[in-house]
């Protein structure tokens, strides 16, 4: 399961796409909204968009990428775009594998490579009505 | 021949439009045409270093050649996750 979506999700349904009874082992990733930005000021959401074509294109090839790195079964990845509250999810992965070390590093290198290489754009939006695009490094 | 380039994020921002129409000259590459509008965009030439390119749905980049009717998406820094 790769995917953008435009509305909240639940990791229950990416838990729910890997599953394998081949594996022992599950590891998840979430990313949510938090209340201040890396500079501390306090923030009422955040705002995503994608190039939606490509960006379901790189989703795909980064499950690629962890399968052919590292000895796991499955792995879902799952954005959300537009308009996110306080604590919304706005990134999920989940990865199964028969022994946990696959599962963990595959994990890491999902969220890694999805900063890297996924064209999704962020927008904080703050307390005091500014706005600014904020850019992985 | 002409191209539209589609704009993305901080650089449709910049633009002013999500789309234009840029008309150039035959053998064009993308980085001429990503430069050619760096001369009318404010902003624009400070981004040149860390912009990326798209077209369909598959990265190009600068050296690549463009062809009439062709659809260029600039992509600004990614912030997704």
């Amino acid at each position: 399961m790769f995917d953008l979506v435009d509305r909240p999700f639940d990791m229950a349904t990416l838990v729910a796409a890997v599953g394998d009874l081949g594996s022992g082992a599950l590891v998840t990733f979430v990313g949510y909204v938090r209340e201040r930005s890396d500079d501390g000021r306090p923030v009422t959401g955040l705002h995503y968009e994608a190039h939606r074509e490509l960006a379901l294109v790189e989703l795909r090839a980064v499950g690629d990428d962890a399968r052919a790195r590292f000895a796991i079964s499955r792995i879902a990845i799952v954005h959300r775009i537009g308009e996110l509250a306080l604590g919304e999810i706005a990134v999920g992965i989940a990865v199964t594998a028969p022994h946990r070390a696959a599962a963990f590093d595959a994990c890491e290198f999902a969220i890694n490579e999805l900063k890297a290489r996924v064209p999704i754009w962020k927008q904080e939006r703050y307390v005091d009505g500014g706005v600014r695009w904020r850019e992985n490094a | 021949m002409t191209v539209r380039v589609v704009c993305y994020a901080r650089i449709r921002e910049l633009v002013g439009a999500d789309a234009i129409e840029r008309t150039l000259p035959v053998g064009a590459t993308v980085g001429d045409c990503f430069d050619d509008l760096t001369r009318e965009v404010a902003g624009l030439a400070e981004l040149g270093a860390s912009t990326r390119f798209v077209r369909g749905t598959a990265f190009v980049d600068r050296a690549t050649e463009l062809h009439d009717g062709d659809e260029l998406g600039l992509l600004p820094p990614f912030g997704g996750g």
